[in-house]
Order: C-alpha cells, then sequence, then structure tokens
C-alpha cells in the first residue's frame, strides 16, 4: 500500500510537471495557432538559466533569472520568427519550432555539458515521511505549486480580460478583433505566460529525486506532448488531465515494472504513447477536445 | 480550339507565336534529354573515379533521399504532418535483417536465409502494411495531430528495436546481411566482381543500386503527384472540407498517401541499413524524424526534386563539415563537433527558409530560371 502511495504521489509530482507544459502549448495553440515542438527545449532553457544564475543569486534569485529567460525567448519567438511567418500554414509553423528545437536541442545539452547543474534549492534532497514511505520534499512543492498555478491560471482564463479576450480570440479572430481586442497584445501575453509555465516545469524538473539539471531533461520534457493531445489540443482542462493521467500511469509502470516485465524493458518511455495511440483512436480530438463539425 | 486557350494565359505568353513556342519546346525537350543522357554517363562511370568514402556518402543519401520524397508526399503535399518516417525504416531494416540473415542459435537470433531481394520486397511491403494499419488513426487526423501520433511511432519503433531481441539483437543491434542480385554479390572484398578488368566492390555496386531505385522512386513520386491521386492530395492540403465538396475521399486518400510514405520509408530503411552495416536503435531516433522534415522544407515542400536536393543537404552535410572544417581548433578539442555545427546550419535553414522562401531552394532554383527566361522573353514556369 505504501508502494501505491508513493507511486501516486511521484506520478502526480512529474504529472503536474507535464500539465504544466502541456497547459504552455494549449496556450500558444489556442492564441496563435503555432504547436510549438521546442516547448520542451523552453522549459530546459528556463532551468538551465536558472541554475547558472543560482550560483551567484541564489535558489530565488536564480528562479526569477530563470523564469525571465524562458518567458523573455518564448516572447522572442513570438516577436520574431512566428511573426515574420504571418498567414502562413499550421504545419508550416510547427515545422519552424522543429527547426528552433533542433538548435536549442543541440545547444543546450553542448552548455550543460557532462556535469549536473545544481539549482540550490533551499530544501534539497530532503525528504519527509509519508505512511512509511519517504518522499522527496521536491515532490510535493512540485505538486502544491502546480495546484497554485493552475488554479490561478483557471480563474484567470475565467474571469480576468486577458483570458475573457483569450478566449474570444481563440472562439474568432476576425471576429474579436472588430469588437475592439488588441489580438498582438493577447498574443505576446500568451507567449511570455506558456514561457514561464515551462520554465517553472524545468526548474521543478531539475530537482529532487534528480540531483539536479541533466541533459537527458530535454527527453522528459517530450513527454507533455502527448499529455496535449491526449486532453485535447484546445482544451485547458484536457491539458491537466492529460499531464496528470501520462504522469501518474508512467510512475505506475516503472514500480511495477518487475511485474510487467514481459513486456519488456523500458516500457515506461512509452506507455504515455501508447496511451495517445489509444485515445485517439476513439475520439481523435483528444478527451477534452471540440469536434469540428465537418461532413466528410 | 487551342486560340480559345491561349487568351486565358499570362500576357508573357501571347508574345510568343505557336510556332515559334513549338520549337522552342522541343528544343527544350532535346535539352533535357541531354542532360539526363550527360547525368546517366557521369552516374555510371563515377564509381572508377571516387574513393569508397564518397561512394558510401551518395548510398547513404539516395537511401534518405527515397524516404525524404516519400514524407514529401504526406508532409509537403497533402500538407499532413509525419514523423513516422524512422518508425517505418525500422520496419523495412528489421523485415530485411530477419528475412535474409542465418539464425544464430548462439546469440539466439531468428533468421530466415531467404534470398536478399525478397528481404527488400517483403520490408517495402511490411512497411505499406504498417502504414496501412495505422490508418484508422491517420486518415481520421488533421495535419498536427498527425504530427503528434506518428510522434509517438518513432518511440514504439525504438522499444521494439529494444526489446524484441531475437529479431534486432536488440540494444546492441544486429549486422545487416550482403545484399544480392541476380547471383551478384554486392561486397565480397576477397573476390570481387570483375569486368573488362575493373574490380567493382560493394560500394561501386551499391552506388549503381541507390541511384537506380532512386530514380525509380522520384519518377514513381512524380507520375503520383501529375496524376489524379496528386490533384487530390494537392486538394486535401487546402483542408478537408474543400476537398471533400469536390468528391474527394478524404479519409480514403490519407491513408493512402501515409500507406506510401511508409514504402517509400521502408525501402529508404532497407538500403540505409546496408549503408551502415548493422541496425541499432540509436540509428532510428527522434532527430531523424526531424532531420526528415527539415530535408523537404529546404529542399523545397511538395517537389520531388526539393526532397532530393533537401536530403543531400541535410544528411551528407555533417560528413562534408568534417570533411571541411576538420582542421579547425573547437573541432579537434571536442568543444563543438560537425554534427554539431551542422545542426545548427540546418536548424537555422529550416526556420530561415519558412520565413523567405517557402519554396525552398528548388523554389529558388525557378526563380533564377525564370528571371533568365524573362530577360530573353521566353514564358515563365510556376510549377516545377
Amino acid at each position: 500500500m505504501s508502494d501505491f502511495l508513493s507511486t501516486l504521489i511521484s506520478g502526480l509530482s512529474l504529472g503536474s510537471i507535464y500539465a504544466l507544459v502541456a497547459l504552455g502549448i494549449v496556450i500558444l495553440f489556442k492564441s496563435s495557432e503555432v504547436m510549438n515542438f521546442a516547448h520542451g527545449s523552453i522549459a530546459v532553457l528556463g532551468a538551465f538559466a536558472a541554475g547558472r544564475a543560482s550560483d551567484i543569486l541564489g535558489f530565488w534569485g536564480g528562479v526569477l533569472v530563470g523564469l525571465a529567460v524562458a518567458g523573455l525567448f518564448a516572447l522572442f519567438v513570438e516577436r520574431v520568427l512566428v511573426r515574420a511567418m504571418k498567414n502562413a500554414p499550421i504545419v508550416s509553423l510547427a515545422i519552424m519550432t522543429i527547426g528552433l528545437q533542433v538548435i536549442l536541442d543541440t545547444e543546450l545539452p553542448r552548455q550543460i555539458g557532462s556535469d549536473i547543474i545544481q539549482l540550490h534549492q533551499p530544501w534539497g534532497l530532503d525528504s519527509v515521511d509519508i505512511g512509511g514511505t519517504l518522499v522527496p520534499w521536491n515532490r510535493i512543492f512540485t505538486i502544491l505549486v502546480t495546484l497554485v498555478i493552475i488554479v490561478a491560471f483557471l480563474l484567470a482564463f475565467r474571469f480576468s480580460s486577458w483570458g475573457v479576450s483569450m478566449r474570444a480570440a481563440a472562439e474568432d479572430r476576425e471576429a474579436s478583433e472588430l469588437v475592439g481586442i488588441k489580438l498582438s497584445r493577447i498574443t505576446m501575453v500568451s507567449w511570455v505566460l506558456a514561457g514561464v509555465l515551462a520554465g517553472v516545469a524545468g526548474i521543478m524538473l531539475s530537482g529532487a529525486p534528480s540531483a539536479g539539471l541533466t541533459p537527458t531533461m530535454a527527453v522528459i520534457a517530450l513527454r507533455a506532448f502527448p499529455a496535449a493531445i491526449i486532453g485535447g489540443l484546445d482544451s485547458v482542462t484536457g491539458a491537466l488531465v492529460g499531464g496528470l493521467l501520462i504522469g501518474v500511469l508512467e510512475a505506475l509502470t516503472i514500480t511495477y515494472q518487475s511485474e510487467l516485465s514481459f513486456l519488456g524493458r523500458g516500457l515506461g518511455d512509452v506507455v504515455s504513447y501508447l496511451l495517445m495511440f489509444i485515445v485517439l483512436l476513439v475520439r481523435p480530438q483528444g478527451l477534452f477536445g471540440r469536434k469540428e463539425v465537418v461532413r466528410a | 480550339m487551342p486560340e480559345s486557350v491561349d487568351t486565358q494565359k499570362p500576357p508573357t505568353i501571347t508574345v510568343a507565336v505557336p510556332t515559334q513556342r513549338r520549337r522552342r519546346k522541343s528544343d527544350k525537350r532535346t535539352w533535357k534529354w541531354a542532360a539526363i543522357a550527360v547525368l546517366a554517363v557521369i552516374a555510371l562511370i563515377a564509381p572508377l573515379y571516387l574513393t569508397s568514402y564518397w561512394l558510401q556518402l551518395v548510398f547513404a543519401v539516395s537511401a534518405i533521399a527515397i524516404g525524404a520524397i516519400g514524407l514529401n508526399l504526406v508532409t509537403g503535399t497533402a500538407d499532413q504532418l509525419s514523423l513516422a518516417n524512422p518508425f517505418f525504416m525500422v520496419v523495412g531494416a528489421l523485415t530485411y535483417v530477419v528475412l535474409c540473415s542465418e539464425a544464430d542459435a548462439e546469440r539466439g537470433l531468428v533468421g530466415l536465409g531467404l534470398p536478399p531481394i525478397v528481404g527488400l520486397v517483403g520490408g517495402v511491403a511490411l512497411a505499406m502494411v504498417a502504414g496501412l494499419l495505422f490508418s484508422p488513426i491517420a486518415s481520421r487526423l488533421r495535419g498536427i495531430y498527425l504530427g503528434m501520433a506518428s510522434f509517438g511511432l518513432v518511440f514504439v519503433a525504438i522499444y521494439v528495436l529494444n526489446n524484441a531481441g531475437a529479431l534486432s539483437g536488440g540494444f546492441n543491434g544486429r549486422s545487416v546481411p550482403t545484399f544480392e542480385l541476380f547471383g551478384i554479390v554486392f561486397g565480397r572484398s576477397d573476390e570481387p566482381l570483375v569486368i573488362a578488368g575493373v574490380p567493382f566492390g560493394r560500394w561501386e555496386l551499391l552506388w549503381y543500386l541507390g541511384l537506380a531505385l532512386l530514380v525509380a522512386a522520384a519518377w514513381f513520386a512524380s507520375n503520383i503527384l501529375k496524376s489524379r491521386s496528386g490533384r487530390a492530395l494537392r486538394l486535401i492540403a487546402s483542408g478537408d472540407l474543400p476537398a471533400s465538396v469536390s468528391g474527394v475521399h478524404v479519409a480514403w486518400y490519407k491513408a493512402q498517401v501515409f500507406a506510401i510514405s511508409g514504402m517509400y520509408a521502408g525501402l529508404a530503411g532497407v538500403l540505409f541499413a546496408l549503408s551502415i552495416g548493422s541496425i541499432a536503435p540509436e540509428t532510428f531516433s527522434l532527430e531523424l524524424a526531424l532531420e526528415f522534415l527539415a530535408m523537404i522544407v529546404i529542399g523545397g515542400m511538395g517537389s520531388v526534386a526539393g526532397a532530393v536536393i533537401g536530403a543531400a543537404f541535410v544528411a551528407a552535410m555533417p560528413l562534408l563539415l568534417q570533411y571541411a572544417l576538420g582542421d579547425i581548433p573547437a573541432f579537434q578539442t571536442g568543444e563543438i563537433s560537425a554534427a554539431n555545427v551542422a545542426n545548427y546550419v540546418y536548424g537555422l535553414a529550416v526556420i530561415l527558409v519558412l520565413i523567405f522562401k517557402p519554396s525552398g531552394l528548388v523554389g529558388i532554383w525557378r526563380d533564377v530560371m525564370n528571371s533568365f527566361r524573362r530577360r530573353k522573353n521566353i514564358p515563365t514556369t510556376t510549377e516545377s
């Protein structure tokens, strides 16, 4: 039982990280129809900047720098690259972010090198005893921070003027522009927000049980994509549910690997994609995605 | 009624008198065939002068180019994002290895020992079947969702390679049996095939095989593009709704084109495995899927020639950079590798092409030719 509990907690904490990245992906897709393949790398970039800055400024200073870098970088991508491709097809925009991903995914591991970058979290690698198993504080903080961010985001999305304009813009760009919504400002805010969310995810991912930021993190961040697809690319709720679902599923697979050994090694790496295939078979638009009504 | 057709064309064309135009057209055709003949002769005699390093490089590039042509049908023409190429390459390569290797009881490897040509055809066929099996997903998804779903296939392929040890040799991979055709063994270095006193080793023969299959693949794809199916695919790119309104069975065409791209990638997989000499999980990575997209974007979306040019650009670049810049101190200290620089160059090239010239290198070539034509008052073209 205690085994199950600790698995659930680690799954939820991993899932919250996926949910944060997936939420960013969904926000970008809704606000500017960009499927950002480089989003995982933005998370790594944020964590990297936070790690380097925390050597001088300490953890909290590092966090500020990391989030600022991630947000500003996302803003740069929007202002310079996405804006230059106005009216391009969705697939071309996605491929453009793939080009960006190739560059980032080469440069960041090269910068990180073989050493593990410490973020100097005040809670370090400390753990707490819950029901007989040790759970790293970092995991618990991850779940709590995600909870706070997501509640705040959902409230903002529902009630703030940004949220209302963004939903209107996602509904119908032209009509919302006609009623005086500044699309370019909405898009900018969305990109900065998505970048910051990715930065938070990256920083959380570089804490316990991982010793710090490692180059393999980019691979983990990739699993936010099936999370976004499972939930539905145009659904905020979907991103959260998809992220948590995949996190828990992955943690369960890894814990009970010995019972599942007939399925082979490394099942935890593919289980999220298998779930994605099943969901797409049943609901091509994702669990919470809105179906386009087309007679074809 | 040729006159009435003429009046509908752009003004530059109406300048030319019909008789002149016919002559120019036949001139153009003669030139085209002359160019093809020259290229064919060069392709035939080049192996006599090139070292095996270059022969191997060209063979690997033709393998990759075949995969890129197939991908270009799905992503370039029909505008359905696909990252599944490494998956299909794994299906093709694995089938070839299993069908043609001898069984190895010591390592517990399965092998049927069939003739290599059976393995080649089997690999292509099974890759197509794999594409069709994915059709319940592929045919119903819009471009971007398909991209994500096919992206998952790459991880499935790596997982299968790692775990189906009896077939793939597991993490360490398995060596690829030598190709053979009509009793000619491709690459027995102890007694090479000798024609008119010239020895033909592995890479000389594979050079011919690669180029012949590349030409066949390009010809097949350009015929698809010119046919009813090609027009249907271009219509699907403009949206599911307009296509279905025009009478295109969207789901069926999406499934078909995905399966055809699977065939192409399956063939590419067999050839690529032959060029490397072994199959291992790390070869068929997600990076390869991204490189394929870079190829078709840089070369020119929807163009067969573009896919080949893009493949040459992306696949050969790390080796060419190593060759050209090998002496730079940063390379020698290991601070940065040629593969790193190649990634920066093609990543940046993808971004720049999409922003400034979405039709890619082929589009630039067309512009250059058109500006030349305009000066000479020859009709310009918009399609390749």
